[in-house]
């Protein structure tokens, strides 16, 4: 066989074997390959535009997240000056009041007094002409029989009353 | 560890290939032992095709495997049986023998007796299951088996990450995808072409590397034939033309931006572009051919070197022997990557042409 010549039966069963093959490989090997090759590389090219998506994403978050905190601290430093505010109006309020209060109680315990006072003085008068009505009374009973003690008495008690 | 274990068993697959092609060697050279060895018919019987596979001489005794010869003629009809009937050629069989001189050397014709042709007889219809066919077969056997294989592997869980086989031949295949066929042919219409070109590119180069490795059922020279190569070389042409579009045709028939004396009267252009049709698939079926035949013939040429110190005396042949073995060594590993680069190169420019003939008018 001739080194450049070419042989029909080998040129045949060339272009035989060339084209099963093909179809064999074409269909059971090449479509499944492609195919699983095709869909890793999506799967790749998705993954890295979900990560460069989620970094972005991540970056978005990190400003909200700051927003939050630097508001948050603006509002609880806020929160903290009202209620310090609030604090110093309440204790305010209750001094005044309480001092009122106590300035009312106060009042009307001097009243009171004052009443009680007069009450207790009416009173003390009351007693005291009717323990002199009986006082009056015994040291008449008793002395009536001697009439220069009694005389004496009398006039004594008359200038005590004088005096009065 | 695992690049390491690769690399260990190229060179293991290296030393055999040698050796093997060197036992060979002396088993021819010791078969010729009656007259002086002939490297040139003797490197010439190795890459030309064959209808026995010849394994080993003992003792001037040839022991080959018998390959199926399948013939055809008006006169006697279909004819199938074993190539050992001809006696390595010695022997004519149901009124067939192999010619061993003039122009169809190497033919089966029509013969009178054992030693004599008939003239008048056309040669019959050939289609026997030579040498080269077998390997032929055996090579696009392994591709279905590997590729059947990987194939289910990659239906069952596409989303795996590949092993074994998988692994290696997954860089090839998105070699051949993503640096062959997606830039050649475009983004947009590569796919379409996938099937041929992966098929093309596997077929080439698993013949090329079986090619090299000399254990029977491997070792035909298939790439290295030029019938191969040009049926290749057609497949390619029937790809590249059957895919042309209007702007392909147009670009070949009445070629833009050329003056018109160039077309009329003289279709000059038109003529060098329906030529270039042709040219191309030739010359992908030459370079194939004889990079591949080339690199045969330095592996055989450097084993011979061997025989041919050996005729001038002994210790000669043993310093012949070294550096013959190191030669062929180091052009067996050169020769892995021909078959690489040559199934590339035959892969890339198919597709180069496939991609210039549907590309879109711009």
């Amino acid at each position: 066989m001739d080194l450049i010549t070419p042989d029909f039966g080998l040129f045949f069963w060339m272009l035989v074997t060339f084209a099963l093959v093909f179809m064999i490989l074409k269909k059971f090997a090449w479509k499944p390959i492609v195919q699983a090759l095709q869909e890793r590389e999506e799967n790749i090219r998705e993954g890295l535009e979900n990560a460069e998506e989620a970094k972005t994403e991540l970056a978005n978050v990190k400003v909200r997240s700051d927003k939050i905190i630097s508001d948050a601290i603006v509002e609880r430093d806020q929160l903290i000056r009202q209620g310090r505010e609030l604090r110093e109006k309440i204790t305010a309020e209750a001094r005044n009041h309480a001092e009122e209060e106590a300035k009312k109680i106060l009042d009307s315990a001097r009243d009171l007094i004052e009443e009680e006072k007069a009450a207790a003085l009416s009173q003390i008068k009351i007693q005291i002409a009717s323990l002199s009505v009986e006082i009056a009374e015994r040291i008449l009973r008793k002395k009536i029989d001697d009439d220069e003690v009694q005389q004496e008495l009398m006039t004594s008690l008359l200038d005590e009353f004088k005096l009065n | 560890m695992k690049l390491y274990g690769i690399k260990l068993r190229i060179c293991l697959f290296a030393l055999l290939t040698a050796a093997i092609s060197m036992q060979s060697v002396f088993a021819a050279g010791a078969g010729g032992g009656d007259g002086e060895f002939d490297p040139g018919s003797f490197i010439f019987d190795h890459i030309a095709d064959a209808y026995d596979w010849h394994l080993f001489d003992i003792n001037g005794k040839q022991y080959s495997v018998p390959l199926p010869v399948i013939l055809y003629t008006r006169d006697k009809g279909l004819n199938i049986f074993l190539s050992d009937k001809f006696d390595h050629g010695h022997a004519a069989y149901r009124g067939f023998r192999i010619e061993h001189e003039g122009p169809d050397k190497g033919k089966i014709v029509v013969a009178i007796d054992d030693h004599t042709t008939d003239q008048e007889a056309a040669t019959p219809l050939n289609l026997s299951i030579t040498k080269n066919v077998f390997g032929m077969f055996f090579a696009a056997a392994i591709m279905i088996w590997i590729f059947l294989t990987i194939g289910s592997r990659y239906k069952r869980d596409p989303k795996k990450p590949p092993k074994g086989v998988q692994s290696l031949f997954e860089p090839l295949i998105l070699f051949v995808i993503d640096d062959i066929v997606k830039p050649a042919i475009g983004e947009k219409k590569y796919v379409m072409f996938l099937p041929y070109t992966l098929t093309l590119f596997f077929f080439i180069w698993i013949n090329n590397m079986l090619g090299l490795v000399p254990i029977f059922p491997m070792g035909a020279n298939v790439t290295g034939n030029i019938s191969v190569t040009a049926g290749l070389a057609l497949t390619s042409f029937l790809a590249i033309n059957l895919s042309g579009n209007k702007h392909y045709w147009q670009h070949i028939f009445n070629t833009p931006h050329v003056p018109v004396f160039l077309k009329l009267p003289i279709p000059i252009m038109p003529v060098i572009e329906l030529v270039g049709i042709f040219t191309k698939p030739f010359v992908l079926a030459i370079r194939l051919f004889a990079n591949i035949t080339a690199g045969h013939i330095i592996t055989m040429g450097f084993f011979c070197l061997i025989f041919i110190f050996a005729q001038v005396s002994a210790a000669f042949a043993y310093g012949g022997t070294v550096l013959a073995v190191a030669f062929g060594i180091f052009i067996t590993f050169l020769e892995m990557l021909v078959a690489l680069i040559q199934a590339y190169v035959f892969t890339l420019l198919t597709s180069l042409f496939i991609g210039a003939a549907v590309e879109d008018a711009h």
